[in-house]
């Protein structure tokens, strides 16, 4: 880079082309190789695991989907699918309710907090194999609408709880007062008052809530029982498949998760641009 | 903790909406890590926990060369990981918070950092196998431009091909924090420093680094123990040479001791618990995550 500047209002200095440059090249870096096995899962039947790409064609789609590469992809989706949207669900509800409660102080609050810290670093593998043996100690069958769905809970939850921390760290308590004042109950001023306001917050705690748990794979390796999620399916390929046909796998998988994304951010930046508009003058 | 009369009506509020919460972590994680420990201290078969103490289990894990080669393996990747993922953690959070000056153009490039987090993990990182190889895109790039005349060996299957992964999953850990931590900076800081007389280094290593110390604090607990806990990034990636803390597990759970299982979990967790509670004396995690701004 060229040698420091005075730091001046509007000129750029050189911190900013440097740390630029690392920007652009962590964002080569995120998206590079994903890049790569999309391209990759396109190839002609020829194609191998690597460049250079042999032909264009579906074939490695439909060899996984068709011919049944995988154990059983389509299962494993019917499965990961409401799951992720059980998660989801549960995921938004407990979040809003516990960032409502953490609002105040109550007793044992600092423990709880602990507890969901705890939650989140705690190597999902060690708690799924704690779930598993304890449906085995209690006699019960592990399964991913039970066992599975408890442990991505444990993992989605603390994420879908700071989201919260921080949405109601900048959410007025006037807002509430004026609705009571106005003489809503208590349930008109949360669901037509609080929700409404923080619904872009809570669509975001969703989008963690479903793609976490669609992705989950270690809490869910011993709690899912003997019916598989699609990351389970994804790496027992790795272990057995040496075809593109997981890359197209990876493709598949990774266009729901776009989907999912960009329905999400869209709803989000949809309702801030109807704000926007609708106290038009205020910025 | 409860002074005074705990069932006021605002009190059993907040009870009955964190219920769910508690209910939820009280069940599925200090429940199942009680039955880790139960099942590591006492004689277990055919599925049943036969109430007879015994350490056995952790005499096995403790004295085996393994165990020892396995954390020393695992603490110099998470070393490596942490100072790559922190370096490029805060130039990216500086860049975005620092040097970028529309709101919106900000916020749209900390999503662009944002969206691989959403994807699955097992995908992104068998994503740098057909880069890392030795006929991949970067051997053959620099075999092609004549740089190298025989394809890196180290690139895949090695402690380098380990950590570009860990980097590549989990620098999104370091970044929100100390982009969290330097978005609520108060700029005229800034001019306060210009104004007496500090150079920029003077003013990054005074102003910045301090008020950031609790996003890096944060970033640091999730990254060291998302790479003590990992299961597969070693295994996949070191091409099978290499085990995990973890994997280690799982091949115990697959030939049924589980037992020796659960002692090395319970192990894995004073290891961690001790790690995090020295990382947690530099910052209090409560008032900043809870309290907000």
């Amino acid at each position: 880079m060229s040698a420091p500047v005075k730091i001046s209002a509007d000129r750029r200095g050189w911190p900013f082309y440097a740390l630029g440059a690392v920007f652009v090249a962590y964002v080569v870096f995120l998206y590079g190789p994903m890049a790569c096995i999309y391209l990759l899962s396109f190839q002609g039947p020829q194609g191998g695991l690597s460049f250079p790409m042999r032909g264009v064609s579906l074939h490695w789609f439909d060899q996984l989907i068709e011919q049944g590469d995988t154990g059983d992809l389509m299962g494993a989706l019917s499965r990961s699918i409401p799951l992720a949207l059980i998660v989801m669900g549960l995921t938004v509800l407990i979040s809003l309710a516990g960032g409502l409660a953490f609002r105040r102080n109550f007793p044992c609050s600092g423990l709880l907090f602990y507890l969901v810290i705890a939650s989140l670093v705690a190597p999902g593998y060690v708690l799924s194999i704690g779930i598993g043996l304890m449906f085995q100690l209690f006699g019960l069958e592990t399964n991913w609408y039970t066992s599975a769905l408890g442990a991505q809970l444990s993992w989605t939850l603390p994420f879908g709880l700071l989201i919260m921390f921080a949405i109601f760290g900048r959410f007025s308590r006037s807002y509430e007062e004026a609705s009571r004042d106005l003489g809503a109950n208590q349930l008109q001023t949360m669901w037509l008052v609080v929700v409404p306001i923080l619904l872009p917050g809570m669509i975001a705690v969703a989008l963690f809530g479903f793609t976490l748990s669609y992705d989950e794979f270690a809490r869910t390796l011993q709690t899912t029982g003997s019916t598989n999620t699609v990351p389970i399916e994804i790496w027992s390929m790795t272990q057995n498949v040496t075809s593109p046909s997981i890359y197209a796998l990876g493709t598949l998988t990774t266009g729901l998760s776009f989907l999912v994304i960009g329905v999400s951010l869209g709803a989000i930046a949809l309702i801030q641009r109807r704000r926007l508009g609708s106290i038009a003058g205020r910025g | 903790m409860a002074g005074g009369s705990a069932f006021t009506p605002g009190r059993l509020k907040s009870f009955a909406l964190v219920l769910p919460l508690a209910l939820v972590l009280i069940v599925f994680v200090v429940a199942p890590l009680a039955v880790v420990l139960a099942v590591s201290v006492f004689r277990y078969d055919n599925f049943e926990v036969i109430p007879a103490f015994t350490f056995e289990n952790y005499a096995s894990v403790l004295t085996s060369h393994l165990t020892l080669s396995l954390y020393l393996t695992m603490l110099k990747l998470a070393a490596m990981t942490w100072v790559c993922t922190l370096l490029i953690g805060y130039s990216v959070a500086a860049f975005l918070v620092f040097h970028v000056r529309n709101r919106l153009v900000a916020i749209g490039l900390f999503l662009l950092c944002t969206v691989p987090f959403w994807t699955s993990n097992v995908i992104r990182m068998i994503s740098w196998l057909p880069l890392l190889g030795k006929q991949g895109v970067i051997n053959q790039a620099l075999m092609g431009t004549g740089i190298i005349h025989e394809p890196l060996q180290f690139l895949l299957f090695s402690d380098f091909s380990v950590v570009i992964s860990y980097v590549h999953l989990f620098t999104i850990f370091m970044i929100v924090p100390i982009f969290n931590a330097m978005s609520r900076i108060d700029r005229s800081l800034f001019e306060a420093a210009l104004d007496a007389g500090a150079a920029r280094w003077q003013t990054v290593l005074w102003v910045v680094l301090p008020l950031t110390k609790s996003g890096i604090v944060l970033g640091s607990i999730f990254v060291v123990t998302l790479v003590m806990g990992d299961f597969y990034v070693v295994k996949v990636m070191s091409g099978g040479r290499d085990a995990s803390v973890v994997s280690a597990m799982y091949d115990d759970i697959s030939t049924l001791l589980f037992p020796h299982a659960a002692a090395s979990a319970a192990v894995l967790m004073i290891i961690l618990t001790v790690m995090v509670a020295a990382i947690l004396r530099f910052v209090d995690v409560r008032k900043e995550l809870v309290s907000g701004r």
